[in-house]
């Protein structure tokens, strides 16, 4: 589903080259990799929000490397899940759906639906000022997910929550992608987070990034 | 083993008899002494703001009672024949309020305008010759305020601007373009310094999930920017307010054409009126209260200017 061939990045002094990673359709893809070693700045270039010096994103069967990242179709959850302040919960799940302008009835199923799947049906009417951790997450990936991507990318998404809340997460994520089959493109430092996710993983090395098949594989290289 | 644990103690002993105590006594006199000059040298400017105010007040109050010490109805003449009130049956002075509202809330709104587009192309992208704009939008701050009047003046002598001068030199649009091009810049660091604030994520992640780049402004970031937008308004209000160099060099001391309310202090003040300036002072000092309020309650927590 998402196919990185060859790409290669360089903004100041960081350098990426020959970044090539594929994950098939429907499976959860793990990125792993330092802070620092360009996890995020892959994530941005898959998004668009970042260009590419060369080599070439697809998503499905379409080249997407010069596309505008609005048409992408990709769900995106940042690691700081930078809500909008202003906007309620409830807001939140509407928006990718507000923005093509679907008829209200639709937004009003498509929240209910993905309120129920997030466990957040009691938080609609509530601002992000208020929200835990992982609630603030729900709502981010809610809002992801919305529009029924055809990937969804996180960053980090577990990073900045307690162990209690991170298992609560890792169980949710594992349901969604259950019950919503979405590609998923999941990058991370935490390896035993990657185990348990991945289909397949990935990890970046000296601004390379290596295939390391299954978690079962790379638990027989080690 | 058993050669070296007597061997620890005895360094041990050895470091805490010769540990040096620092004078505890001298410690806290000197941090006494630290906060005393803070203070002193911080309290000063506060009490010379404040007693500013209050000699203001003070000279309307002392005003107000001798009128009504040698009237017959005192109660009355507090109400009516005290100075502010005096100032403000002169209808040149109204007329000076009235124009000092409009022009103000003109200015405040275009430098709005014009602020909003600048402070987010300043905070988010880079481009070449940023650092120069950022500049060129820092000399209406830095410069001498006859110099920004007397530079409009000669700006309208040339065309295309020169056909229109007889309309704005000396008119009103000379007072508010006047405001405007001072206040503005404030409005702009306020703004950019708003932008700077609100996460650059949140307009990715809106791009991302399908908006354009004008759908994550005005849904995204605009809300965000609302407090910040209060003040850059409140700001460039009170700028304006309180011009008064390039009013009276571009826009002129006309009265009941060209006169706003620091115009009126100012031929006040001339005419050897000083309780008509005191009062209109009065009254500009309660409108910049005002705001300072309106800023505090919905503004932004931090004023950057």
């Amino acid at each position: 589903m998402i196919h990185l061939e060859n790409i290669c990045i360089s903004t100041g002094n960081f350098r990426l080259t020959n970044v090539s990673l594929a994950i098939p359709s429907g499976a959860c893809g793990v990125l792993m990799g330092r802070t620092g070693s360009g996890k995020t700045t892959i994530l941005e270039c898959i998004l668009g929000l970042r260009p590419v010096t060369s080599g070439s994103i697809r998503i499905g069967e379409t080249d997407v490397t010069l596309f505008n990242p609005a048409v992408r179709g990709i769900g995106y959850v940042p690691q700081d899940v930078a809500l909008f302040s202003r906007m309620t919960v409830r807001d939140h799940l509407a928006f990718a759906l507000e923005i093509r302008r679907a008829a209200k009835k639709q937004i009003a199923e498509r929240v209910e639906e993905l309120s129920s799947l997030l466990g957040i049906t009691h938080l609609l009417n509530r601002r992000p000022a208020g929200l835990s951790g992982g609630e603030a997450q729900r709502v981010a990936l809610g809002r992801a997910l919305s529009f029924r991507p055809h990937v969804l990318c996180l960053d980090e998404p577990l990073s900045a929550l307690d162990s209690d809340t991170r298992e609560e997460m890792c169980e949710l994520l594992e349901n969604v992608r259950r019950q919503t089959h979405v590609t998923t493109l999941h990058v991370t430092h935490n390896l035993n987070e990657a185990e348990r996710l991945a289909d397949c993983l990935f990890r970046i090395e000296d601004g390379k990034v290596v295939s390391i098949g299954t978690p079962a594989d790379s638990r027989a290289m080690n | 083993m058993t050669n070296t644990a007597p061997h620890h103690e005895s360094s041990g002993s050895d470091w805490n008899s010769k540990f040096v105590s620092p004078n505890v006594g001298q410690i806290v006199l000197s941090n006494r002494l630290f906060y005393s000059c803070m203070m002193v040298i911080g309290g000063t400017y506060v009490l010379l703001i404040l007693s500013m105010l209050l000699a203001d007040a003070w000279y309307v109050v002392e005003k107000t009672a001798v009128v009504a010490s040698e009237s017959a109805e005192p109660w009355n003449a507090i109400v009516y024949e005290n100075p502010i009130s005096v100032a403000l049956a002169d209808h040149r002075i109204r007329y000076s309020v009235w124009l000092s509202l409009v022009s103000c809330t003109l200015s405040a709104v275009l430098s709005v305008i014009v602020a909003v587009p600048i402070g987010y192309l300043l905070s988010r992208h880079n481009f070449p010759g940023k650092r120069l704009l950022d500049a060129v939008l820092d000399i209406p701050i830095v410069l001498p305020p006859l110099v920004v009047g007397l530079s409009l003046l000669i700006l309208f002598q040339f065309k295309p601007f020169a056909f229109l001068a007889r309309d704005v030199v000396y008119q009103i649009p000379a007072v508010v373009l006047a405001q405007f091009s001072v206040a503005c810049a404030f409005a702009v660091r306020m703004m950019k310094s708003t932008f700077d604030h609100i996460n650059p994520r949140c307009e990715q992640v809106a791009i991302a999930l399908g908006s354009s780049r004008s759908q994550a402004f005005g849904w995204v970031v605009l809300p965000e920017a609302t407090p910040g937008i209060m003040t850059a308004f409140t700001l460039a209000w009170a700028r304006s307010l309180g011009e008064f160099g390039p009013l009276l060099i571009f826009a002129g001391a006309t009265r009941m054409k060209t006169e706003v309310l620091s115009t009126t202090v100012f031929l006040e003040m001339n005419v050897g009126n000083i309780e008509g300036a005191v009062a209109v002072s009065m009254i500009m000092v309660g409108a910049a209260v005002t705001v300072l309020i309106i800023t505090r309650l919905y503004g932004t927590r931090e004023v950057v200017i």
